[in-house]
C-alpha cells in the first residue's frame, strides 16, 4: 500500500508574530517554520499502517521555508522517501489551495492508495490541505479521523465530534483522510539517527507545476489582537467578586 | 443568480448542533450586510421535523435521501454541492467543525469560489460585506472584503451567540431532488460510538473551573464540583491536585496533563507557574483567584481576585442562583 | 524495541566510559541498589540490572519502564565497591537503549524535541533567551554586542533564563558579579541548553548538537574562564565539552567567589539572623567527583548572623532534588510510579535539622524544593533559597529584584 504524507510548514506561535507594515500582511522574515502538527500526526499514522500492512510511505513538502531538517527527520523515523517540491516563490509563503494544486500535480502519475494530511493547519486561511487534494485526486475525503483500519482496498476509520462522540465510516480506496490524531503519539526519534539520515540518505527535489494563487482576496490586512495585559483586578468581598464575575460571564454569553 | 446566503446546517445524531445556530446568527450578518435573503441548507433522511427550528433563515433548502441520516461526507457534499447551485448563493456558509469542514473545501472547488477559513464576524462597509477571520492559533486577526461573486466560508465555534440564529418563525421548505451519483458514492457510515462512560475529556469542555493547593483541603473539591455543575462544566486540576489523589489524572491540566482551550477558565488556587501554564494555552476567558496578588496567573488571566478560594466558590454558585 | 542482545548492550556500556570494563568485577553486593533514591520502585535497580544481564535478559530489561526514575544523581557510582562508572556507563547507555527503540515517556519527549528545536527544554523561543536581563537594575551585556574582551563568560542556563523563579537567582547573580566589579557577558540568544541532563537522558547525539553550538557560540568572543550558577552546565563543560574542542576553565560561581570572598565579604553588610542549612547539589559535588563542598559553606558563613548546620546527608551524601537524568521533565511518570519524592524527604531533613533556609546552588534546586515545601505541609517554616540569593540579600537589602 502506497501513502502519500503532504506535509505544510507554518509559523511556529512560540516566535512572536509581527506584521510587515508595508504589505499588511505576516511579516515572514521573522518566522520559525514548524511542521504542522497534525501532519506529524498524519506521518506517524502512515507508518503505522506501514508497519502493520507493508507497503512505502512518502512525504511531501512545498520548500516554503528550512523543510530538509524534517524530511530527514521523517525518513529517520520510518518513512522510504521524501520529496521537496522547489518554486521560485514559495519562500514567501503558498496558501492552501495553491499548495494541493502544487501537490497533486506533483504526485500524479505516482502510485497512491492513501494520503493522509493534518485535518487542518494553523495557518489555513483559504482552505485546507486535504480536502482540497481529495478535490483535485476525484476520491473521497474524510476529516477529524482518529483511527484507521485497512481491509483490502477499503478503509474504516473513526471521525471525531466533540464531547467524546465518534462516528465509524468507512469508504474505498484511494481516499484521503485528514487526520487529527494518531493511534499513538508521534514517535520519538534520537538525535543521532536524524544525523545519520542527513548523511546517508537523499531527498528528492522536484521542480513544482504552480498554477499560482487561483483568488484574490481584496483588502486583505492582517493585524496583531490588542497586547495581552495583567489581569484587570475585582475587588470586594467574595460576595461582591461572585457578582462580578457572573456579570461578564452573562456579557459573554457563557452563562443563561 | 439570486445572490442568497446559504448555512449549511449542521446535524448530529439526530440534532441540529448549537454551531449550526451560531452559522446562521452570522449568516443574517452576512445577508444584512449584503442586502441578501438567508437560505438554510438542510441535509437528511426526513428534515422536516428539524428544519421548522431553522426560522432565522428565510427559507430552508432540503436535500433528502436515505444516504443523509447520518453525515457521510461523501453524500454529503454531492447534496450540499447540488443544493448551494440550486440557490444560486452569493456566499455558502459553512461550521468549522468536524463535517463542516468535509465540505467546504469541496464545494468551492465545484463552485469554482474562494474559501475564506476561520471567520469569526461580518461587518458592512461602503456597500460590500467584510469578514474578520483568525489565524495562527488566534494570534492574527484577518479583515478583508469579501470575495466575489461567489465565496465559501467557515464559521469558528461559538464566536457569535446561538440566540441570535433561532426565531420562532417556522420557515417554507423547498426540497431539492437529491443529485444523481448518490448511489455511486463509495463512503458508508456505519455508526456512532458513544463517548466511554467514565470520565470526560476535558480538552473537549467549554467551562472548566481549575483547582489548585490554594483550595487547601480535599474537602473542598465538592465546592468546585458544586460551583462548576452551577457552571454547566467540570472540574480539573494542577498536578499538586492530581498527585494527592484529590482528582483523577484525566483531569489534569498542565504540562503533564492535557492542553485545554475551553470558553471559561476558572484557575482558583492555582498560581500560575509555567509548568501548569503550559496546559492552557488559550482561553476565551480566564479568571483567577488568588490570595497572592503576584501570582503569575494574573499574568495570563484577564479578570483576578485575590479573596479566599474557599470561600469564592460558594458565593459564585450562590450568585448563579444554584 | 531496541533488538540488542545482552552481550551487544553489555558491549555499549564498556565502551561508554573508559573504566567501563570494571562493570565485569561487579560482586552483586546490592549497595547501588540500596542507596539509589528510587531504587525501591525499580523493576531493574543497578544491581539487578547486572545481574539480568550476565543472564542474558536484557530483553525483560528493555520491557520494564523503571529505568526513567534514575535521576543520574552518582550516588550508586559514588558507593560502589568495584568503582563501576554506572551512572554514566551502564544507566544512561540503557536510556539511550531505550530511546533508539523508541521508547520514552511523553513528558521527556517533549522537553528532548523542544532541546533540539528551540535550543532550551522548556520550549520557549530562544529570541527572548536574553529578555530577564534587559533594562535590569545592573548591566547584563550580550556578548554579540560587545567586540572588546570579558573576564567571565556567565553561562546562564535554561531555567536561568526562563523560569520566573531562577531568573530572580540570575538577577542577585548579576548584582552580585557587578558590585564584585567583575566583567563579564552572557551569550543570550545565542546560548544553547547545556546539554547534560539531555545526555544523562540518553539522548548523547542531542547533548553533542547543543555542545557543539555552544563551543561555536563561544569561540567569537574572548573570555578569560566560563562562571555559571548551573552545576549541570558546570559538569558539562568540565567533562564533555574538552573533547569537542572546548579548552577553557569553567567553574560554579560558588568557586569564583569563594576564591574571592575578600572583595564579597566587605559588600555583606546586612545580617541575616537565619538558621541555614545547605543543600549540596549532586553535580557540584558527588557526580564525576567534583567535590566542591566547601566553598558553598565558606559564602554562607562569610554572611553575617547566619548559623549554618548540616543535614544529615550532607556533601557526599546529599539526597538528589530529582531533577537530573531527565527527571527534571518526568514529575508525572516518577510520582505514578513511586508515589515519593525525593524533595519532600530532603525538606523533611532540612526542617528537622532545624534550618529556617534550605539553600540551594543549582537552578533545578529553588522551585523543586519550593514545591516540596508547600507539599509537606511547611510553608511558613522553611524557605528555600540560591546562596546568590541570600548573599544579595545581605549586601543590597531585602529589596524587589524585579
Amino acid at each position: 500500500m502506497n501513502i502519500v504524507v503532504p506535509i505544510k510548514f507554518v509559523p511556529d506561535p512560540v516566535e512572536d508574530l509581527q506584521i510587515d507594515p508595508s504589505s499588511g500582511l505576516l511579516d515572514r522574515s521573522f518566522l520559525r517554520l514548524i511542521p504542522s502538527e497534525l501532519d506529524e500526526h498524519a506521518l506517524e499514522q502512515a507508518l503505522i499502517l506501514k508497519e502493520r500492512h507493508g507497503g512505502t510511505v512518502t512525504v511531501v513538502a512545498c520548500d516554503t521555508g528550512d523543510v530538509d531538517e524534517t524530511l530527514f527527520t521523517a525518513l529517520a523515523r520510518g518513512a522510504d522517501r521524501a520529496v521537496k517540491i522547489t518554486g521560485d516563490d514559495f519562500q514567501q509563503g503558498i496558501g492552501s489551495r495553491r499548495m494541493a494544486a502544487i501537490i497533486h500535480a506533483a504526485i500524479s502519475g505516482e502510485p497512491c492508495d492513501l494520503v493522509l494530511t493534518g485535518t487542518q493547519a494553523l495557518d489555513d486561511m483559504d482552505g485546507f490541505v486535504g480536502a482540497l487534494l481529495a478535490e483535485r485526486m476525484g476520491v473521497p475525503y474524510i476529516g477529524y479521523v482518529t483511527k484507521v483500519e485497512i481491509a483490502g482496498n477499503k478503509a474504516a476509520v473513526r471521525k471525531e465530534y466533540p464531547g467524546g462522540l465518534n462516528a465509524e465510516i468507512e469508504t474505498a480506496l484511494p481516499a484521503v483522510l485528514g487526520i487529527q490524531a494518531a493511534e499513538k503519539p508521534p514517535r520519538y526519534v534520537v538525535t543521532a539517527k536524524v544525523m545519520e539520515a542527513m548523511k546517508s540518505r537523499r531527498i528528492d527535489e522536484k521542480p513544482g507545476e504552480d498554477p499560482g494563487e487561483p483568488f484574490t482576496f481584496p483588502d486583505l490586512r492582517m493585524a496583531l489582537p490588542e497586547p495581552a495585559r495583567r489581569a484587570e483586578m475585582l475587588d470586594g468581598s467574595p460576595a461582591q467578586v461572585a457578582q462580578k464575575i457572573v456579570a461578564l460571564l452573562r456579557e459573554r454569553g457563557l452563562v443563561g | 443568480m439570486s445572490g442568497e446566503i446559504c448555512v449549511v446546517a449542521e446535524v448530529v445524531r439526530g440534532e441540529l448542533t448549537e454551531q449550526t445556530f451560531v452559522s446562521l446568527a452570522a449568516g443574517r450578518k452576512l445577508a444584512g450586510a449584503l442586502g441578501c435573503r438567508l437560505a438554510a441548507v438542510m441535509l437528511g433522511a426526513d428534515v422536516a421535523p428539524l428544519a421548522a427550528a431553522l426560522g432565522a433563515a428565510d427559507r430552508v433548502l432540503a436535500v433528502e435521501h436515505p444516504l443523509l441520516a447520518d453525515f457521510n461526507p461523501e453524500a454529503a457534499l454531492l447534496a450540499a454541492e447540488s443544493a448551494v447551485r440550486a440557490a444560486g448563493a452569493r456566499a455558502c456558509i459553512f461550521c468549522h467543525t468536524a463535517s463542516g469542514m468535509d465540505l467546504a473545501c469541496g464545494v468551492a472547488h465545484r463552485l469554482g469560489a474562494p474559501v475564506v477559513a476561520c471567520c469569526r464576524d461580518f461587518t458592512a462597509a461602503d456597500g460590500q460585506a467584510r469578514y474578520v477571520a483568525v489565524t495562527c492559533g488566534g494570534k492574527i486577526i484577518v479583515e478583508g472584503t469579501l470575495p466575489g461573486p461567489v465565496c465559501v466560508v467557515t464559521v469558528m465555534p461559538g464566536v457569535l451567540r446561538a440566540e441570535q440564529g433561532r426565531s420562532d418563525r417556522t420557515p417554507p421548505v423547498e426540497r431539492i431532488s437529491p443529485p444523481a451519483g448518490m448511489e455511486s458514492v463509495r463512503t458508508k457510515f456505519r455508526g456512532w460510538i458513544d463517548p466511554p462512560a467514565g470520565d470526560v475529556d476535558i480538552s473537549r469542555q467549554n467551562i472548566l473551573v481549575s483547582v489548585g493547593r490554594g483550595i487547601q483541603k480535599k474537602e473542598n473539591i465538592a465546592l468546585a464540583e458544586r460551583l462548576a455543575a452551577a457552571l454547566g462544566g467540570v472540574v480539573t486540576g494542577s498536578r499538586p491536585i492530581i498527585d494527592q489523589g484529590w482528582l483523577p489524572p484525566t483531569r489534569l491540566v498542565g504540562k503533564s496533563g492535557k492542553q485545554v482551550r475551553p470558553r471559561l477558565y476558572l484557575a482558583v488556587g492555582i498560581s500560575g507557574a509555567p509548568e501548569h501554564m503550559e496546559g492552557v494555552p488559550a482561553a476565551e476567558l480566564m479568571i483567577g483567584i488568588n490570595t497572592d496578588a503576584r501570582a503569575p496567573i494574573f499574568d495570563a488571566a484577564h479578570y483576578g481576585a485575590t479573596c479566599d478560594a474557599v470561600q469564592l466558590m460558594p458565593a459564585l454558585a450562590a450568585a448563579l442562583g444554584k | 524495541m531496541s533488538e540488542a542482545t545482552s552481550y551487544e548492550f553489555l558491549e555499549k556500556v564498556i565502551a561508554a566510559t573508559p573504566d567501563g570494563a570494571y562493570i565485569r568485577k561487579c560482586l552483586q553486593c546490592g549497595t547501588c541498589s540500596g542507596i539509589c533514591p528510587y531504587g525501591f520502585a525499580m523493576d531493574y535497580p543497578p544491581r539487578a540490572l547486572i545481574a539480568a544481564l550476565r543472564a542474558d535478559d536484557f530483553h525483560g530489561v528493555l520491557e520494564s519502564d523503571t529505568i526513567w526514575l534514575c535521576v543520574s544523581c552518582f550516588a550508586c557510582a559514588s558507593v560502589c565497591p568495584m568503582k563501576i562508572p554506572l551512572t554514566r556507563g551502564l544507566l544512561a547507555t540503557l536510556k539511550a537503549e531505550m530511546l533508539v527503540g523508541g521508547s520514552i515517556p511523553a513528558e521527556l519527549q517533549t522537553a528532548l524535541s523542544n532541546s533540539r528545536r528551540y535550543g532550551n527544554a522548556l520550549g520557549e523561543s530562544p529570541r527572548k533567551r536574553a529578555d530577564w536581563a534587559r533594562d535590569f537594575t545592573v548591566p547584563v551585556p550580550v556578548m554579540a554586542g560587545r567586540k572588546d574582551p570579558v573576564e567571565m563568560l556567565w553561562f546562564v542556563g535554561d531555567y536561568g533564563s526562563y523560569h520566573p523563579r531562577v531568573q530572580l537567582v540570575s538577577k542577585a547573580l548579576a548584582k552580585l558579579m557587578h558590585a564584585m566589579g567583575m566583567s563579564f557577558g552572557i551569550l543570550g540568544p545565542e546560548e544553547n541548553s547545556d546539554g547534560d541532563t539531555q545526555a544523562f537522558a540518553g539522548e548523547w547525539g542531542l547533548f553533542e548538537l547543543l555542545a557543539r553550538k555552544n563551543i561555536r557560540a563561544m569561540s567569537r568572543y574572548q573570555f578569560r574562564e566560563v562562571i555559571t550558577g548551573d552545576p549541570h552546565a558546570f559538569n558539562a563543560m568540565k567533562h564533555e565539552y574538552p573533547r569537542l574542542g572546548f579548552d577553557k576553565r569553567v567553574r560554579h560561581y560558588a568557586q569564583v567567589f569563594a576564591e574571592r570572598i575578600d572583595i564579597l565579604r566587605p559588600l555583606l553588610k546586612n545580617p541575616l539572623p537565619l538558621r541555614v542549612t545547605y543543600h549540596d547539589p549532586c553535580y557540584l559535588g558527588r557526580a564525576n567527583d567534583n567535590g566542591v563542598y566547601e566553598e558553598p559553606r565558606l559564602l554562607l558563613r562569610a554572611i553575617p548572623g547566619v548559623e549554618l548546620v548540616e543535614m544529615d546527608h550532607n556533601r557526599v551524601m546529599s539526597i538528589c532534588c530529582g531533577g537530573g537524568g531527565g527527571g527534571m521533565w518526568l514529575d508525572g511518570f516518577t510520582w505514578e510510579k513511586a508515589h515519593a519524592r525525593t524533595t519532600e524527604w530532603r525538606v523533611r531533613e532540612a526542617v528537622e535539622c532545624g534550618a529556617q533556609v534550605l539553600a540551594v546552588a543549582c537552578p533545578y534546586e529553588t522551585p523543586r524544593f519550593e514545591d516540596a515545601v508547600k507539599s509537606t505541609g511547611n510553608e511558613g517554616r522553611l524557605i528555600v533559597r540560591d546562596i546568590a540569593e541570600l548573599l544579595a540579600e545581605s549586601a543590597f537589602g531585602r529589596e524587589d529584584v524585579q
